[in-house]
């Protein structure tokens, strides 16, 4: 069977475009994704049923019985963390935020370990930004900071910047200027027109001078900062100001390396002055296809995006204090759930050797590297490929995943509700 | 099936004319009956004020906008802090409180109805998400249409049935309920970083003017017979002076419906600025009502400011840009492709600020100097002139003159040469306040025939009984008196159910959706239109098919179909 207008549940881009093909119970073709995407759909390996550990290895168990250990370890824990959740669709992340409320819990998405910087900084400054069609009909000049889109999101640029149509654009991709800016040449800077080499480190610094020069005062800028010249730094100015619409789209080269949060203010700061010249606008290259998505649910539940602690009956946020790195690092957490994510491919190894000494109940379809020390493992549905739900990409527009085949296995809104139903037995109203 | 009376109930329902009689209301399920049974429950209000269930015509609730307030600003979410406690979540926010906030706060004040103001059709589901999580009031989303280009070109090409179909399709797409113009064409302008200045400038590249917008979506809302007017939020927000342009688009509209206003004018007190220039800014209320006392078909809303801090909101990006530039605090924009913007930055309202004490003072006048309750509704546009939270204090110094003249004292003392309020001397009865606080709510979106705003046999039971004995209280005297009774009721009912009781929400609840499907005719399906589909598909970074609302959204909805004539 063919499915058109399939979402890709992989990366932020959240491509809406896919065609399925599906057989037998499995998806045996695709069609319009990247690499990522075709990964993806065509993964298999997966988990056919809970498993747990004994000491003499795994066991396969129930889902009965798996619902039953994880209320226990939950149950019993003094400091439980929730963590993951941007790779599941929204419905059960708002269990998840029900859940940490009736727990005391701490919930944490992984934000913590990408775009968590991005979020303080706009909590500082505000976010000038827009959904990806207004830079897809509009964007003369776009500028990637600290990302690599033809790797990390490969369709990134031709669906809503440089290889894209624009109304306002006669012909898009001759129209548009790219500006690249990285500690190296990466693939996506093959592509630009003007590529910016800065020195590791110096991108708060570059960001800095490039405020000074759109507000005229070159004067005081030295003849080369982290690398890049004077020169380069003026002819980036002078493009952007006459610009009629520039788009300024960031990564992880920005939020996690030196100045953090402060380059990301330093870079909305970008944007904010040129908006006083021309139009402006900046956007976060989310990772997973549903990160932004966790943030929107927790906020609408608890008025904070990510790291909230209901220890105390209240939402309480503390970055810093209330992340899942830190009550980990700190060994506070005493079990954690994991849901939809995969925390030993991303957190410190501090953070991991911890979580390995403390009961961690795992809901993936797939095993993967958290498997290795967790406890018990319960798969579920993917989302987008046999469970439906809501995501919402990196711009925050939300659009319903679909379902391409029928299932055996519960998807994570019916596992979490029925633990979420158990636990509300037990601590009752 | 599930029976309650009220007994004793001191009841004002304009609606039906009732103004202040002691009776009994008779429940059964969720609607209100002539009697019921002697077995069912009963609820002795002992005298205490009875009205319909609280309508907010104009607040900001749900959606795109509304959550990036909160997920800008942890300092609001600090404020409105409560822990989880009976069946009620935990809540954070002031002025954007979470959702459970929203509908606990909501509740307790004894609100059953709400329209959210601006949900950008694009991001629709997002609203309605968050509607499902506002439980114990039923919702409504008025649809963003300010910069819709496949509107305005049909505008442009002066095509009426076109601009109709579009604005069918979209409504009925998106489960949307009303249709909403913030800034038209400011807008669509503002994605190249311009505004208009009003209602006859051209906008860029389209080649129609504001005036051509509203005029054709009047005309398109008439056809469509929709239950709710046009609701617009005007061009030129904030500006000294503009109170000229506010005229100007209120003489746009012609009385064309007989059942309703064919205008609602949100916010009016943001736009009924005097003056030049911030120094010289003055209050123009008077010119405003005297053409809205001559208009009986437009309706508005007050959007009343109170001093302290807030966040404003809008899809009216430009706007917000500007008073991020004033205030210098933190500023987010977002614009939506193909269709609208948004902007919102946190502001805190004066009393030692000039601008910001007449701005307090207008919204009060705009009351006062109406003649016809019922085209003038209270609000804040919560929470851009103050949180919801806060219309008691509204409610009372409409109330009394005494407590006006108090506040006056304390506001900056250049105010009172430059607004006519110190010699206002009326103050509203109850039978007003309770019309500018749901019946006129009611009349305005089209609701009072699916049994909202009033409490005849038919109607739905949705009820605030306010613990106050209105004959004992001289509210022009007694003003705390009335500010502490609309704080809280005593009982809220919803649907024929106590969902709040003193302080305390006590159930769950699940909210109704109420949208509308006209039912256009297959030839005017725009969705089949090979010009329309082949735009969207180029323009859009969204799929049509993946562009609906699915009906999974709502869990329980009322699904209005008016019959159109194109």
């Amino acid at each position: 069977m063919k499915f058109d207008d399939v979402l890709c549940p992989f990366c932020g881009c959240l491509c809406d475009d896919i065609t399925v093909t599906a057989e037998g119970g499995r998806v045996t073709g695709v069609d319009n994704t990247c690499l990522l995407g075709t990964s993806k759909f065509l993964g298999d390996n997966r988990l056919k049923n809970p498993i747990m550990r004994t000491d003499d290895g795994w066991k396969d168990v129930t889902y009965d019985e798996a619902i039953a250990s994880t209320l226990d370890a939950l149950l019993e824990a003094d400091r439980p963390l929730l963590y993951g959740w941007s790779g599941t669709h929204g419905e059960a992340q708002c269990i998840g935020v029900h859940m940490a409320e009736l727990l005391g819990a701490v919930i944490d998405n992984t934000s913590s370990v990408c775009h968590g910087p991005s979020i303080l900084a706009i909590q500082e400054v505000g976010h000038p930004g827009c959904t990806l069609g207004q830079v897809k009909n509009r964007a003369d000049v776009i500028i990637y900071w600290g990302c690599n889109p033809t790797e990390a999101h490969p369709r990134h640029m031709s669906r809503y910047t440089t290889y894209a149509d624009g109304y306002f654009l006669d012909n898009a991709f001759r129209d548009r200027t790219v500006i690249v800016v990285d500690v190296r040449r990466t693939e996506t800077a093959e592509l630009a027109d003007v590529f910016v080499e800065i020195k590791p480190g110096g991108d708060y610094a570059v960001l800095s001078a490039l405020r000074a020069m759109v507000r005229g005062r070159d004067e005081m800028i030295p003849d080369s900062i982290a690398g890049v010249s004077k020169e380069q730094l003026r002819h980036i100015v002078e493009i952007c100001k006459n610009a009629k619409f520039c788009a300024v789209f960031f990564g992880v080269g920005l939020t996690m390396t030196r100045g953090k949060y402060k380059n990301v203010r330093n870079a909305i700061e970008l944007v904010d002055e040129l908006s006083r010249h021309t139009k402006a606008t900046i956007t976060p290259m989310r990772g997973h296809f549903n990160v932004y998505g966790s943030n929107e649910v927790n906020t609408w539940m608890s008025g904070y995006p990510y790291a909230i602690d209901f220890c105390r009956g209240i939402a309480f946020y503390n970055p810093g204090e209330t992340t899942a790195v830190d009550i980990l690092a700190r060994k506070e957490c005493d079990a954690a759930l994991i849901v939809a994510s995969d925390p030993a491919a991303h957190l410190p190894s501090k953070c991991i050797r911890h979580l390995a000494n403390i009961p961690v109940v795992q809901i993936d379809p797939y095993p993967n590297m958290t498997t290795a020390f967790c406890n018990l493992q319960i798969p579920v549905a993917v989302s987008g490929i046999d469970a439906e739900g809501t995501a919402y990409r990196m711009d925050g527009v939300p659009i319903r995943l679909r379902k391409v085949l029928e299932t055996e296995y519960p998807t994570d809104t019916m596992l979490l509700g029925r633990i979420y139903e158990a636990m509300m037995e037990v601590r009752g109203r | 099936m599930s029976e309650l009376l009220v007994k004793n109930a001191y009841v004002i329902d304009p609606v039906n004319g009732i103004n202040g009689e002691v009776m009994d209301i008779a429940i059964r399920d969720q609607w209100i009956v002539e009697e019921v049974g002697s077995g069912a429950m009963v609820i002795d209000a002992k005298g205490q004020l009875t009205l319909p269930g609280g309508i907010d015509s104009h607040t900001h609730i749900c959606g795109t906008k509304v959550n990036f307030g909160r997920y800008m600003s942890p300092e609001d979410m600090r404020a409105g802090r409560m822990p989880r406690r009976g069946s009620m979540h935990a809540t954070s926010g002031y002025s954007v409180p979470t959702t459970y906030g929203n509908t606990y706060r909501y509740s307790t004040m004894g609100y059953t109805t709400l329209l959210e103001g601006a949900m950008a059709p694009l991001e629709a589901r997002h609203t309605h998400e968050e509607f499902t999580h506002t439980p114990l009031q039923d919702t409504m989303a008025n649809t963003l249409f300010d910069g819709n280009w496949a509107i305005m070109e049909a505008v442009r090409d002066g095509d009426m049935r076109r601009v109709a179909a579009i604005t069918a399709w979209t409504l009925s797409a998106v489960k949307g309920f009303a249709i909403k113009l913030t800034n038209p064409g400011g807008t669509e302008a503002w994605g190249w970083g311009e505004d208009v200045t009003c209602i006859h400038d051209q906008i860029p590249h389209f080649e129609v003017t504001p005036a051509e917008i509203i005029t054709a979506m009047i005309t398109a809302n008439e056809m469509l017979n929709l239950p709710h007017s046009v609701h617009l939020h005007c061009n030129n927000l904030g500006k000294p002076g503009n109170y000229t342009c506010t005229l100007d688009t209120f003489d746009l509209a012609r009385d064309l419906n007989k059942n309703r206003q064919t205008l609602y004018a949100t916010h009016v007190q943001f736009h009924s600025y005097g003056g030049s220039s911030w120094k010289d800014i003055c209050s123009k209320s008077e010119e405003i009502t005297r053409s809205l006392n001559s208009k009986p078909h437009i309706v508005f809303d007050m959007g009343q400011v109170l001093f302290g801090r807030t966040t404003t909101m809008t899809a009216d990006g430009p706007m917000e840009f500007n008073l991020y530039r004033l205030h210098h605090n933190k500023w987010s924009n977002h614009d939506v492709e193909l269709e609208t913007g948004a902007g919102i930055i946190p502001v805190l309202y004066r009393r030692s600020n000039l601008v910001n004490s007449i701005m307090w003072a207008i919204g009060l006048e705009l009351a006062l100097l109406t003649d016809d309750p019922w085209q003038c509704c209270l609000s804040t546009d919560s929470p851009n002139g103050a949180p919801f939270v806060r219309y008691p204090e509204i409610i009372a110094m409409l109330m009394s003159r005494r407590y006006r003249e108090e506040e006056m004292s304390s506001v900056h003392p250049g105010t009172e040469h430059r607004v006519p309020l110190p010699a206002i001397d009326r103050e509203l009865d109850w039978e007003e306040i309770a019309i500018m606080t749901r019946a006129a709510q009611a009349k305005a979106l089209g609701l009072i025939d699916i049994g909202k705003g009033h409490l005849a046999p038919g109607a739905e039971a949705d009820i605030a009984i306010y613990p106050i004995q209105i004959r004992d209280v001289d509210p022009s005297v007694d003003y705390m008196k009335v500010k502490e009774a609309f704080a809280t009721t005593a009982y809220t009912i919803k649907r024929g159910r106590v969902v709040a009781r003193q302080g305390d929400c006590v159930v769950d609840g699940i909210n109704s959706t109420i949208w509308v499907d006209p039912q256009v005719p297959p030839e005017y399906d725009i969705s089949n239109d090979p010009e329309f589909v082949k735009k969207f598909d180029r323009y859009y970074t969204v799929r049509m098919r993946n562009y609906p609302v699915q009906d999974v959204y709502l869990e329980r909805q009322v699904c209005l179909r008016p019959e159109v004539s194109l």
